[in-house]
């Protein structure tokens, strides 16, 4: 299981991401079956801690919170789970800026459910981060600090309903080949989470690849909306995978630790040629004339996207960077009055026990 | 941001006949209202669940095989999550 | 006038407008557990409109689906009451129409579910179990707000005194209806008084009673909340989503 062993590429919209689910389950089958092998106790007292813990690691074995770890490994995982959370939380703006206007009430509810989700997956990375011994108010306040990230693809606008398609379809489909091998991390609370968050995905990438398959299929107006997002999100979406495996500073550490599995390019690459077969399906272009299979590499060649306009975005100056943030911060101070309420209610009661208890 | 919300550990019995199994944590200033972010946040709710809910802060962990001393911020606090084993299936997504 | 349809429809609109006023917190609630707990009502409300105005269709014979029926009926076509159009306000005013909306829907559900139509009875008897969570989740940060700190006590008052008006067309008697609104004004009254005196908050004794909402006379919000729910589905007539 432990190579680029990715299950062939799902066909048509039943199950795009068909393939990429069995991988889930897979992990989650793994990571039962290490539980069950059983793991040596700790450390013996005067043994050096580095080689258990690489050992650990080695073994295929899940680091869990109260192990001793390096320094930079929590570091790194900190950041890491943080920013995936801070993008879920940040993420539900493009799409929620279409709840009010889905244009049925199908639509509507689904859209909802959706970034409900995305909400709920942001509580449970936070949590996961949690676990290394940071508190959520503190994350919060670094990402609205901006001293932490999240994902650049959130800081594009969402400029017609065909875009809540698209977003489903490319960036949750990005999303989901990126965090697919985040379920074998080696470190436990975040491969568990990502189980479950992948597993509520896979209904996200569905829903979007429905809505632009029927507006591909509708009105001329509608096909021309269909094709107009999918132009403007494509390299966004391919962007979403970091920057080249020569000049991403964090990969060689990461795979080692085994956080990360496969290289930003392989990861890439993978989601291209994924890509290819499912826009067949829907009658829509992929807006890239140098596209086209190589048979040498068993792989699409195809343009990569500008990555100065990915630091550029990632630097704060993509369309929409400051109104995410703002947008996050005004909900947080406007929230301030309810929040100090329902903590003075509680410390109240707790009170009022406490008397009646004496 | 004076005061962290208190953090709460989540246990939910998925089906009649099954214990109460840790699924996650969650912040909430009280009981009530951990009970109720935990029904939404981990059942969306099911019908015929039972969730508990525990402040973090009244679990003493015993980690066989972790070194608890090595993590220096442990003492007061529960790090010790396993969060997200065994998540309750069915998890309605429409 | 066809009872059993404006009957329906009445239910239905207040649901849907309810639905989508809620659903305007998304990404905006005071914590994001929040954020969730408002969706899921914001989702039962969507879900008992669709299931309503699918019945108030089948019921009017006209060829007229749920999408017919909230996409392309104009405000005064609207049969909801003027207190889910009512604009979010602060998270105070939101808990209010929560409370006082769940209070009055928790009694008409449970006796629809008994009622001799069986389809608003099915309907009924699914809703009802929602708006008992609704009802809670109301009542609970009512007690936290009008009990918590000075400026939560003195914003959940003026919420309670801005929304309370807007309860008394929630009960405008309908003998003729499948379950007539006058006779569910006691369990409201039961369910809410004792919440209020709990959260320190009073009700105002002022004698106004807006309405209207019934007979498609609304507030000015509602044409500005349908032009933006409808604006999508109308610009592309006859498409399919």
């Amino acid at each position: 299981m432990y190579g680029n062993d990715f299950s062939a590429p799902g066909g048509g919209s039943d199950e795009a991401p068909g393939g990429l689910l069995g991988e889930v389950e897979a992990a989650e089958a793994e990571l039962r079956a290490a539980a069950a092998r059983g793991r040596r106790g700790g450390p013996a007292p005067d043994e050096d801690l580095a080689a258990y813990f690489a050992e650990v690691v080695d073994a295929e074995q899940k680091i869990e919170p109260r192990d001793w770890m390096p320094d930079a490994y929590r570091r790194t995982l900190i950041r890491q789970i943080a920013q995936h959370a801070h993008s879920e939380i940040i993420g539900m703006q493009p799409e929620g800026n279409w709840i009010s206007r889905a244009p049925s009430l199908k639509r509507k509810a689904i859209l909802l459910a959706k970034v409900q989700d995305e909400a709920g997956h942001g509580l449970y990375l936070y949590a996961a981060a949690e676990t290394l011994g940071i508190s959520r108010d503190e994350l919060v306040q670094l990402l609205l600090d901006g001293r932490q990230k999240y994902s650049s693809i959130f800081n594009y606008p969402t400029l017609s309903w065909a875009d809540v398609g698209a977003i489903g379809w490319l960036v949750d489909g990005a999303a989901i080949v990126n965090q697919v091998p985040l379920c074998r991390c080696s470190y436990g609370p975040y491969a568990r989470a990502m189980i479950r968050v992948c597993k509520e995905e896979s209904f996200h990438q569905r829903q979007g690849y429905e809505i632009l398959h029927t507006l591909a299929h509708g009105t001329p107006a509608q096909q021309a909306m269909a094709q107009d997002a999918v132009d403007r999100w494509w390299y966004p979406s391919l962007a979403m995978f970091g920057p080249p495996d020569g000049n991403s500073t964090h990969s060689a550490q990461s795979m080692a630790w085994k956080i990360k599995r496969f290289s930003n390019d392989d990861l890439r690459q993978r989601f291209v040629d994924m890509c290819v077969q499912q826009a067949e399906v829907l009658g829509l272009r992929i807006p890239d004339d140098d596209l086209r299979w190589n048979d040498e590499r068993q792989a699409h060649d195809y343009t990569q996207p500008d990555y100065d306009e990915l630091l550029r975005v990632i630097s704060g100056d993509g369309p929409c960077n400051r109104e995410r943030i703002a947008h996050r911060r005004a909900a947080h101070s406007d929230g301030a009055w309810v929040r100090e309420a329902a903590a003075a209610y509680a410390a109240k009661r707790a009170g009022q026990k406490e008397t009646v208890a004496a | 941001m004076t005061e962290h919300t208190p953090l709460w550990e989540v246990f939910v019995r998925a089906r009649r006949g099954l214990s109460h199994t840790h699924v996650g944590s969650l912040h909430a200033p009280d009981a009530e209202l951990a009970l109720r972010n935990a029904r939404d946040l981990y059942t969306r709710r099911q019908e015929g669940v039972s969730i508990w809910v525990v402040p973090a802060g009244a679990i003493t962990a015993s980690s066989p095989d972790e070194k608890d001393s090595f993590f220096d911020p442990a003492a007061d606090k529960v790090y010790r999550h396993p969060t997200f084993y065994e998540v309750p299936d069915g998890v309605a997504h429409l | 006038m066809n009872g059993p349809f404006d009957f329906a429809l009445a239910l239905a609109d207040d649901a849907l407008i309810a639905a989508q006023r809620l659903a305007e917190w998304t990404t905006r609630a005071p914590e994001m557990e929040e954020d969730i707990a408002l969706a899921n009502i914001a989702l039962d409300q969507l879900g008992a409109a669709r299931l309503l105005l699918s019945y108030a269709g089948e019921v009017e014979g006209a060829g007229r689906d749920e999408d017919a029926l909230a996409y392309l009926r104009d405000d005064r076509e609207f049969r909801n009451a003027l207190l889910v159009e009512l604009p979010n306000g602060d998270f105070a005013v939101t808990m209010a129409k929560l409370f006082f909306l769940a209070a009055y829907q928790l009694p008409l559900y449970t006796a629809l579910a008994g009622c001799a139509d069986q389809r608003l009875a099915a309907i009924g008897a699914k809703a009802r179990k929602e708006s008992a969570y609704h009802l809670d989740h109301g009542a609970l940060w009512v007690k936290r707000l009008g009990d918590g700190t000075e400026e939560s006590h003195r914003r959940m008052q003026a919420a309670v005194d801005q929304v309370w008006p807007y309860t008394h067309e929630l009960f405008a008697a309908d003998p003729a209806a499948p379950v007539d609104p006058a006779t569910l004004r006691p369990a409201f009254d039961e369910v809410v008084g004792p919440v209020l005196a709990e959260a320190t908050l009073t009700r105002p004794d002022s004698g106004w009673a807006p309405g209207g909402g019934r007979a498609g006379v609304h507030t000015e919000h509602l044409a500005y909340l349908l032009a933006e729910m409808q604006v999508l589905h109308r610009a592309h007539p006859g498409a399919q989503w």
